[in-house]
């Protein structure tokens, strides 16, 4: 550079290096909850905007962690009937039913050798927090099949802390195979329905053969049932990005 | 429809739409505490802990319908005798945010009202509160609340 009077420059620093997260960035666009993908049908498609727009204005006053099927979470609820006006649960998710605002869950533990299980309902009032204890994915989608399992697979400690973990990590998969206490149970897991993949079947090969004969291989290659959500959820994440940056 | 066809192997839908001249009785199918289900005595009196070769049943519910939920008094067969009981929570999905548990529990009460046993360790759901005047001596043994 030249120097104004003789003199030598001025000292410039260096210009500060711009970290462009790549990873965090992807993150914003992962994950969107399955209660915003409207069902398959013939409904006007205003009357599931106008529900997202509801559910939109509820998530900025509340905050509704990401969360699967198969992760630990603590609840708290305002009851009238509680001390404190308020009572928390903590539970594994086993179901995530509904759409729209009618979104529900379910969180199962076992306190005191009794299984109880609890369906909330995400986009309701009462709910005060949900918080993430631990958050991982199973095998299933549907993990009913607990309640036919030894009650240790879904004993979770009442006063357990939250697991660390870094933002942009892949969500763990937990790929443990669930031992199931002797037959009867609530329904036929082992039957290709289902689809169960963490279960470990402790049941005769004769048995298992057998419950292959109610399988119906044609149904992944039924054109009518198919619904492709790609084009829909990218709209909705768009609707979304937007919504939420007001 | 389904229920009728199990019990009988053979299809009755014909004759369920024509005129019915025979009355078929079926119990019906629910999952809430009826005549005759099976429950599980949760406190810790003597009557209720003690093992028989018969488990508790329910022989009748002080209801209008004769399904019983959660606050509902039956009429409990224990050990060859005939005891009144609270049902604290049973099978049944009930409304949302409310417990569902895995089996039908029932704590064992006097005529009165007064509890036998002295400690419930089981969770109670917090719907029993509302009536706190009827349920105040259960609800003062009761250890958990769900």
């Amino acid at each position: 550079r030249v120097s104004s009077d003789g003199k030598p420059p001025k000292f410039q620093p260096p210009p500060k290096p711009v970290i462009i997260d790549r990873k965090t960035q992807k993150e914003e666009m992962r994950f969107l909850s399955p209660e915003f993908i409207p069902p398959r049908g013939r409904t006007t498609p205003l009357k599931y905007y106008i529900e997202r727009k509801d559910m939109i204005q509820r998530r900025k006053v509340f905050n509704i962690p990401e969360f699967y099927v198969g992760d630990v979470l603590a609840v708290t609820t305002a009851n009238p009937y509680a001390s404190d006006k308020s009572s928390r649960f903590v539970g594994i998710c086993i179901q995530r039913g509904g759409k729209g605002l009618g979104a529900t869950f379910v969180l199962r533990n076992v306190i005191e050798d009794q299984g109880v299980e609890i369906c909330y309902e995400l986009y309701s009032p009462r709910i005060q927090a949900i918080e993430v204890l631990k958050l991982e994915k199973r095998l299933d989608e549907n993990l009913m099949y607990l309640r036919d399992a030894l009650p240790e697979y879904s004993t979770f400690d009442v006063n357990m802390k939250p697991v660390p973990r870094m933002d942009h990590e892949e969500v763990p998969v937990n790929k443990v195979q669930v031992r199931m206490k002797p037959k009867p149970w609530s329904k036929r897991w082992e039957r290709p329905k289902y689809n169960i993949k963490g279960i470990k079947f402790e049941l005769p090969e004769h048995k298992m053969q057998a419950a292959q004969k109610w399988s119906q291989p044609w149904l992944e290659f039924d054109m009518l049932r198919e619904y492709d959500t790609s084009k829909i959820e990218e709209k909705i994440r768009k609707e979304l990005s937007e919504e939420l940056e007001k | 429809m389904a229920l009728l066809n199990r019990g009988f192997g053979l299809s009755l839908t014909h004759l369920s739409n024509a005129v019915i001249q025979r009355q078929f009785s079926i119990t019906g199918a629910c999952r809430a505490i009826q005549k005759l289900t099976r429950v599980r005595v949760v406190d810790n009196s003597a009557l209720g802990n003690t093992p028989y070769h018969r488990p508790p049943k329910c022989i009748h519910v002080y209801n209008k319908t004769g399904v019983g939920k959660v606050g509902d008094k039956i009429l409990l067969a224990i050990k060859g005798e005939k005891k009144k009981a609270l049902i604290v929570g049973h099978k049944m999905p009930g409304p949302n945010m409310t417990p569902r548990f895995d089996s039908n529990n029932v704590v064992l009460i006097e005529d009165s009202g007064n509890p036998i046993g002295t400690r419930i360790k089981t969770p109670i759901p917090y719907t029993l509160r509302r009536r706190e005047g009827e349920f105040s001596k259960i609800l003062a043994i009761a250890r958990n609340f769900v």
